[in-house]
């Protein structure tokens, strides 16, 4: 019997002074590819792979805007929660 | 935003000399100051702040780009020039691969947010897998003037 793959969402409020800027989303690469799962970002309409920074790049996440934040796989769980860390502590910038 | 907003056009590098990261980011300010761009800033400070930006996490996005950038005092608005560097420079670029197109841009430290715009704006084309493509074998800089206005004629 097929299983339903694992999905995992939250939202995530951007709140470092300068938003999802370069470092951030290199950052966030790094971070996605220590997981299995595909992981997502959403601004409104605008969604973006976690393992594409250009793509990411796209969001223009601003401080203040709130990221939906989808994951799928066996790690979903553990992805999301490390994610959601990664942008509470600031991406540990500012 | 658009291109045309922040791009000096009369600062397109379509051959840059440089082999190594940090002389194309010297190349490349030099050209903003000789066009008028930068004003009476140094263009020796810019350098440096754009290498101490790059040196903290490199701005290699992959694909064959960087986008070297600083938010600064020096500059009151977003300012961006467009270099080609047909030999390949190594950015230590995300993807390992060497970087033929470098857009290297100036914000105001003030405004994160414009910042963040014109970043916007640049992905938005440089995800365009022609826009790179054509950016990269362009040969004059009236070519890739054209190619700047043509992306911003052409909504994603």
């Amino acid at each position: 019997m097929p299983t339903t793959p694992n999905t995992c969402e939250r939202d995530a409020e951007i709140i470092n002074e300068q938003g999802l800027h370069a470092r951030p989303v290199m950052r966030i690469v790094d971070l996605a590819g220590r997981f299995r799962c595909r992981i997502t970002l959403s601004n409104g309409s605008v969604s973006a792979d976690a393992d594409s920074a250009m793509s990411m790049m796209l969001l223009e996440a601003a401080k203040g805007t709130r990221l939906r934040i989808v994951a799928t796989g066996d790690d979903a769980e553990e992805a999301v929660a490390a994610l959601v860390q990664l942008i509470a502590d600031k991406f540990n910038e500012d | 935003m658009k291109l045309g907003d922040f791009i000096v056009k009369e600062a397109v590098v379509t051959h840059v000399q440089a082999h190594d990261r940090n002389g194309v980011i010297k190349e490349l300010v030099t050209a903003l100051a000789a066009s008028g761009a930068i004003g009476s800033v140094d263009p020796a400070e810019v350098t440096r702040a754009v290498i101490a930006r790059e040196n903290e996490g490199s701005t290699g996005f992959g694909k064959g780009v960087a986008v070297p950038h600083a938010k600064t005092g020096m500059v009151q608005r977003v300012i961006g020039v467009v270099g080609r560097c047909p030999d390949g420079i190594d950015f230590s670029a995300l993807d390992r691969a060497p970087v033929y197109t470098v857009i290297l841009l100036l914000a105001p430290q003030s405004q994160p947010e414009l910042h963040l715009e014109a970043m916007e704006c640049i992905f938005r084309n440089l995800s365009r897998d022609n826009f790179r493509r054509f950016l990269r074998q362009a040969a004059s800089g009236a070519e890739i003037a054209a190619l700047l206005q043509e992306a911003d004629d052409t909504p994603a």
